[in-house]
């Protein structure tokens, strides 16, 4: 070898393995845009400009928190990362498009922006930033801003614009949701399945419309972003629980069929938008799979109680906060099944007994 | 208990087998090898040279006294101009011969066929042979002949899946040597006794299935058979593969001859059944030169001790200045920190890559997504792992089955947040050693 060749002696040394996946989590989060856009596409549509600006609304201010709260606390900024824009998106499709419509309830005209913003506050510094940001907060952030402003603004939170094609011909511009009918105990008034299908209905902006959320669900899984477990569990829960509900104690409004009503539950509300966005957030729900199948079904069975047996007519929400608060255990309960712990614990100090 | 499905679960890492159409080239002896006098898992060999001795090509210059061991042979005939000491690919320190070749290759007279008769000449031949495991873990081989229930041992797995991306070493080893692996593992068969033999290789490798069945068949061999498996990372595992194969579960720290199986690299049977023929001991290895730091990437076949520049010399030299040299696959492999290091026995590739490509990402929160969870073949928890380690939490490592982890990479590759999760689950099972060593 000629003397004059050089050596490289000061190479990168570092742990293998030295391939990494091109998907980091800045893609995950806009692959889960991306799958919400179905829905908010369908909430533009049916709620007309009022949606738009409530979502730019929510987003930009969802962002901009998270910029402000690591700039403030001088810490690496994730606002890159995009899982702000996520987290204000699920958030203004969880609200009603009230921006307009409120000629009957007294609040000032910026009411609705400030609510929006106030939501979003809630859902960044409040449940992500204070517990520690990106990956520890113990509760969905949209979940926990929406409850904060249902209960706060009680009112507003409840009152439902009707879609552009309801309002065809008609004088008003609010209305009841299906729940609401249900509430209510008649559902003669109340939209046929169909409508609820296509989202013709009042509802918060994204949940109404189950085809682009199904769309959006569908892309999530095929993408592998998502896994199935939680949203069929949660759904076949609802699903399951209606019918039986309805079969045994023969309640049903209107003499409709149990199956009847199992799908409107399902379709009605946010349990469609809920267990594929909502239950599905990677940070609040158990990575095993055993936890996840207790998790969904725990959502499915706390949403119809509420439902059913308590005086909100909605409970997707709060089923969601509750388990999300019990995923640790879920997780730990799982863990212990899977990997056998306390069984391997008892046979040896069994072992260790007879030695 | 880990094992719920018919099949492990494996991530796709990519294939990036430019190399698998390149036939492959013998490089020429350089002008000096550095051998290294540690080149299997057990006790390093003392040299039996000194300075100024003349050696011979297949002369043994390396042996010890310890149980685990193999001796070491001189690839090069020459002069043995010294006796180094320097900082191994591991961070220990390895004793290296350095001959400078004569040019000649004059082989050692004293090689010939080895004359075996029954089981033990069979692994003493091995053993002289110097064989170790070359699919990259160097365990003696001869140990793995000699298992403890000889009657127990029913089938012998010949691993040519090489899922690890780049390299297709083995690949040509089943193109270009598959009479030696039958021969070799016939010899084995016979030896030990065994009734069946599998070659498990990926789908990607459709042209060595059919060359294998095609021979199979022509030589009449009825207990021979290829065993397609799907191409995805990490189907070479020996665990994997023989969950793959037998369906039997095999957990760390287990001999697959417990499990009346003998797992072998199907480079180790090729050489297997070269070595019985000749009698030359392990002095050359083929293996795959890859990367974008790399002119010419191709197959060649290098005597043991060549160093690293002298073999990308040969590529056609550096296209670019390399940032990280791996000895190995990219899932596995071992970063060098300097291309003046000789290879070894188990090498299978060298790949050199840029700055580009040797990027090291940034590290970001955990999002508790459980990817790590869902591509570990064996069901672990990497990022309960991570937390663990990081709190010191042994009882909890323990817990988690920590020591069940092969290293294989596959929870790093796919993390989004790019956390070095093999890396912390290297560092979780160093923690629980030491932990009970301490207990002790």
């Amino acid at each position: 070898m000629a003397s004059n060749t050089k050596y490289y002696d000061n190479l990168t040394v570092s742990s293998s393995p030295h391939l990494v996946t091109s998907l980091d989590t800045t893609k995950t989060m806009l692959y889960v845009v991306a799958a919400l856009c179905p829905a908010a596409v369908m909430s533009v549509l049916y709620f007309g400009i009022p949606a738009l600006v409530m979502i730019a609304v929510c987003m930009a201010s969802s962002a901009f928190f998270e910029w402000g709260y690591e700039k403030i606390l001088n810490k690496p900024n994730t606002v890159r990362d995009g899982s702000a824009l996520v987290t204000g998106l699920i958030l203004a499709l969880n609200l009603p498009a009230n921006l307009t419509h409120l000629k009957d309830i007294e609040y000032p005209i910026f009411m609705p922006i400030l609510i929006c913003i106030i939501g979003s506050f809630v859902a960044i510094v409040v449940v992500k930033q204070l517990f520690g940001g990106m990956g520890r907060n113990f509760a969905n952030p949209a979940i926990v801003g929406r409850i904060t402003l249902f209960l706060s603004f009680t009112s507003y939170m409840s009152t439902w614009p009707l879609t552009r094609f309801q309002k065809a011909g008609l004088d008003a511009v609010t209305g009841a949701t299906p729940l609401g009918y249900l509430a209510d105990g008649d559902l003669t008034y109340a939209p046929t399945l169909k409508n609820m299908f296509l989202g013709n209905i009042g509802g918060a902006m994204g949940e109404t419309c189950v085809i682009a959320i199904l769309i959006g669900a569908i892309f999530l899984i095929a993408m592998k972003i998502i896994s199935p477990i939680i949203p069929c569990c949660f759904v076949g829960t609802v699903f399951v629980f209606a019918f039986l509900y309805y079969a045994i104690s023969g309640s049903a409004p209107g003499g409709l069929s149990p199956l009847y009503m199992a799908c409107f539950h399902v379709c009605a509300g946010g349990v469609m938008f809920g267990a594929v966005f909502c239950a599905t957030d990677y940070v609040t729900s158990p990575i095993m799979t055993m936890g996840k199948v207790m998790f969904g079904i725990g959502c499915g069975l706390v949403t119809m109680i509420i439902r059913l047996f308590c005086s909100y007519p909605e409970g997707v929400s709060f089923a969601i906060l509750f388990m999300n608060i019990m995923t640790p255990l879920l997780d730990s309960i799982a863990q212990d099944r899977f990997y056998e712990i306390k069984k391997r614990k008892k046979a040896a100090a069994a072992a260790e007994k007879k030695a | 208990m880990f094992f719920k499905s018919r099949h492990l679960n494996s991530i796709n890492a990519g294939h990036h087998k430019h190399t698998a159409g390149s036939a492959t080239e013998v490089m020429p002896v350089p002008a000096t090898v550095r051998i290294s006098m540690s080149q299997n898992i057990g006790a390093p060999c003392k040299p039996l040279v000194k300075k100024g001795d003349t050696v011979l090509v297949g002369q043994k210059i390396g042996d010890t006294d310890a149980f685990l061991h193999v001796p070491v042979h001189a690839s090069v005939s020459g002069t043995v101009t010294g006796i180094e000491t320097q900082r191994n690919a591991m961070g220990g320190m390895d004793t290296l011969v350095v001959i400078e070749s004569d040019g000649q290759q004059t082989m050692d007279p004293d090689l010939k066929a080895p004359v075996i008769t029954n089981h033990k000449e069979f692994v003493d031949a091995v053993k002289e042979s110097g064989l170790v495991g070359l699919g990259g873990a160097s365990f003696p081989t001869w140990l793995k002949f000699n298992p403890k229930d000889m009657d127990g041992v029913k089938t012998l797995i010949i691993n040519g899946a090489e899922c690890e991306p780049f390299i297709t070493s083995d690949h040509r080893t089943m193109l270009e040597d598959a009479q030696n692996v039958i021969d070799g593992a016939l010899a084995v068969m016979k030896y030990l006794e065994i009734d069946e033999c599998y070659i498990g290789i990926e789908d990607n490798k459709q042209d060595a299935i059919d060359n294998f069945d095609m021979m199979f068949a022509q030589q009449g061999l009825n207990n021979m058979f290829t065993f397609p498996l799907k191409a995805s990372y990490p189907k070479g595992a020996e665990r994997v593969l023989i969950y793959e194969v037998t369906g039997k579960t095999c957990d760390a720290g287990v001999l697959p001859a417990d499990l009346g199986c003998i797992v072998s690299n199907v480079t180790s049977i090729a050489f297997l059944g070269q070595y019985l023929k000749d009698g030359i001991p392990l002095i050359k290895k083929r293996m795959t030169v890859d990367g974008d730091a790399v002119s010419n990437p191709k197959n060649i076949v290098a005597p043991i001790g060549t160093e690293i520049h002298d073999i990308i010399e040969f590529c056609g030299g550096y296209r670019k200045p390399p940032k990280k040299i791996l000895m190995g696959g990219p899932m596995m492999g071992r970063a060098i920190f300097s291309d003046r290091m000789p290879v070894v026995k188990n090498n299978n590739a060298i790949l050199a890559f840029s700055r580009e490509q040797a990027w090291i990402p940034e590290e970001t929160a955990c999002i508790n997504c459980g990817r790590c969870h869902k591509a570990c073949p064996f069901g672990l928890l990497p990022t309960g792992f991570a937390d663990a380690y990081e709190s010191g939490n042994v009882e909890r490592l323990n817990d988690l089955k920590v020591m069940q982890c092969m290293e294989c990479g596959s929870c790093s590759f796919v993390c989004p947040a790019h956390r070095p999760l093999a890396f912390m689950n290297k560092l979780g099972k160093a923690m629980v050693k030491e932990a009970s060593s301490n207990g002790k």
